[in-house]
């Protein structure tokens, strides 16, 4: 076990350097002269030579590249992902203040997934091809095919313009809550009851559920005893896997609903052309996603042993 | 010998068998229709579409579906209808150049990297981890972003984020054919590098491709659409999708009709590829066919 967890370390390591080029070189993606661009952003468009000089050796874009590099990844090493040119805060606070609200968001859009996918993907896999199954795996492919950000405006002009009865915008009580999650989670259940399915029928074609049901065992302790148990194993790495959609699904759900979380920050910075901010969104969010596949990879060697001697 | 090689590999994938299967899939047949009327739409676009999508006309503006407008007019007093069937071609383009350029790269690092194999494979497939440790969309938002808001921008950004999937599916299925005799006939033929990777390894990798392929097209339709949404794809008054829906969030009260049908039409398009999807899929998949019998 301690030789798997090692070589994953390993690869995480060895995975954000490379995320770290990728973020550092966006900066060079910038059309134009990138210190020009950033003057311009700051100071307005009248800028001088002067200016652009200045800002071009504040940012260290007169050093060679390699030397651009290590001293800006020795500086996000020490927690300093720069300064925000929209709020003169530094890039690291602007996202830790907004990371509970996508944290929040994101949790409770996998609650009300699972709620939605648990039950309909074990009474998909236990009635195989039956009504259910079918009704259940077409709405699964309607939920995949839906945008996430018209469900969400739906469910606005719906239970917001047309009943009233829950807020559009913002954060606050849990009714705030409500229909993002929804948004988030409705699209999520539809893979999520899909792979759940799979899941339940693959252990249902193990020979120990034969042996269960040779043995005269009831369907129900069958199906909740011996199937679900084992077959919410690869549940693990689903949520594991889910949050990668969940990151991406709350960036618009949070510029839908006005949420103050990092996906309506990135977007935020976007349009005001807020480079570091953008910089600093990327490899942050890119960071939450390899630690948690990391997290998810070692639970799953923990819960399932074959894993751990996988020989790769 | 050559000509009998090119038969085993071609008996692999015969095309009858993949159609008679899809026959039978029911939803399969749904999706390839509504796939066929949606490319008629987009070629026939100018002809068939009622008013001209970009005309304002401010005497027209925000009025419900009626005879002459049958799903109504935008703020502009644009026709909803007309701008929708221009807009499928629109998205119909953004999915086959997108899934076009990231199949054609992924498919062939993925070719180079599996036959190779040793520093080249090591290097590639770095590559994709790396790539892939970035949520998809959020890293094509961000290279759209950095870029500036267009078209152009946001299908390139999807191309960038997208060949890595190719790549490692196609690699994987590489590492297993390689070993093949067909593979080893051809090479004790005197056949190049070149020539058994295109010519003999290719067609037997390509299943998969074709059904990777086809849901690309759902999640890039679905991803384009979004960023569209978010003001970074199509500008005014390019009719798109994702950005007609954007446009409609600010009349929610008083003209629904702007938000039920851009997003009516991007569900629909995305559907019909995931219906089509998966029933290749179930044909295609040897995993499946083999439980099947």
């Amino acid at each position: 076990m301690l030789t798997y967890v090692l070589r994953r370390l390993g690869l995480m390591v060895f995975i954000m350097l490379g995320v770290s080029v990728i973020t550092f070189s966006m900066m060079h993606l910038v059309p134009g002269d990138p210190a020009e661009v950033i003057a311009m952003e700051r100071y307005g468009e009248e800028i001088t030579a002067e200016t652009i000089e200045h800002v071009r050796r504040e940012l260290g874009l007169d050093q060679p590249i390699y030397v651009q590099y290590s001293r800006w990844l020795s500086n996000v090493l020490h927690g300093d992902l720069g300064y925000s040119h929209r709020t003169d805060r530094p890039v690291l606070d602007e996202i830790l203040t907004r990371l509970p609200a996508t944290i929040q968001l994101a949790l409770a859009g996998m609650l009300v997934s699972l709620i939605i996918a648990i039950p309909v993907g074990t009474i998909s896999a236990t009635r195989q091809y039956s009504a259910a199954d079918n009704i259940s795996m077409f709405g699964a492919l309607l939920g995949v095919s839906m945008p996430n950000f018209w469900l969400g405006l739906l469910l606005i002009m719906f239970f917001s313009v047309h009943l009233g009865w829950l807020p559009v915008f913002g954060r606050g009580s849990i009714e705030h809550l409500i229909l993002p999650a929804v948004t988030l989670g409705t699209g999520m259940a539809a893979i999520t009851t899909r792979l759940i399915r799979s899941s339940i029928l693959e252990v249902l074609g193990q020979d120990y559920i034969r042996t269960a049901r040779a043995k005269g065992l009831k369907e129900k302790v069958v199906i909740y005893k011996h199937t679900l148990k084992n077959a919410m194993i690869p549940v693990v790495t689903i949520v594991g896997l889910q949050f990668a959609s969940l990151l991406e699904g709350a960036v618009i759900v949070e510029v839908i609903f006005a949420w103050p979380g990092i996906g309506r920050l990135l977007v935020d910075s976007i349009f005001a052309r807020d480079f570091m901010l953008i910089q600093g969104c990327i490899l942050f969010i890119a960071a939450m996603f390899v630690l948690v596949n990391l997290l998810v990879d070692i639970s799953y060697a923990y819960l399932d042993p074959k894993i751990r001697y996988e020989v790769k | 010998m050559h000509d009998l090689v090119t038969k085993i590999i071609e008996s692999r994938l015969p095309s009858t068998e993949v159609f008679r299967g899809l026959r039978k899939h029911r939803l399969a047949l749904i999706g390839a229709g509504i796939i066929l009327v949606l490319i008629f739409i987009a070629i026939l676009a100018p002809f068939i579409a009622p008013h001209d999508p970009i005309e304002q006309n401010l005497e027209h503006r925000l009025l419900p579906p009626n005879a002459e407008y049958p799903l109504g007019t935008d703020n502009l007093g644009r026709c909803i209808l007309s701008r929708l069937i221009h807009g499928t071609s629109v998205s119909l383009q953004i999915g086959v150049i997108v899934v076009g350029i990231a199949a054609t790269t992924g498919v062939t690092l993925g070719l180079i990297a599996g036959y190779r194999g040793g520093l080249v494979d090591e290097l590639i497939m770095r590559i994709v981890d790396v790539l892939l440790a970035f949520p998809g969309i959020i890293l094509a938002l961000a290279i759209a972003g950095i870029l500036g808001p267009s078209l152009y921008n946001v299908m390139l950004a999807l191309a960038v984020v997208g060949w890595t999937s190719y790549a490692r599916v196609v690699r994987g299925s590489v590492l297993s054919v390689k070993e093949k005799e067909f593979v080893e006939a051809a090479r004790a033929l005197g056949a190049g590098e070149a020539r058994i990777m295109f010519r003999h390894i290719l067609p037997n990798v390509t299943a998969p491709v074709i059904v990777m392929a086809t849901l690309g097209m759902a999640h890039v339709i679905l991803a384009a659409a979004a960023l569209s949404f978010l003001g970074l794809g199509a500008q005014p008054p390019t009719p798109e999708w994702g950005s007609m829906l954007n446009d409609g969030r600010a009349f929610m009260r008083t003209a629904p009709h702007l938000t039920i049908f851009p997003g009516l039409a991007i569900m629909v398009t995305v559907l019909a590829f995931n219906f089509l999807g998966d029933g290749l899929r179930d044909v295609l998949d040897p995993r499946l066919k083999g439980a099947a019998r």
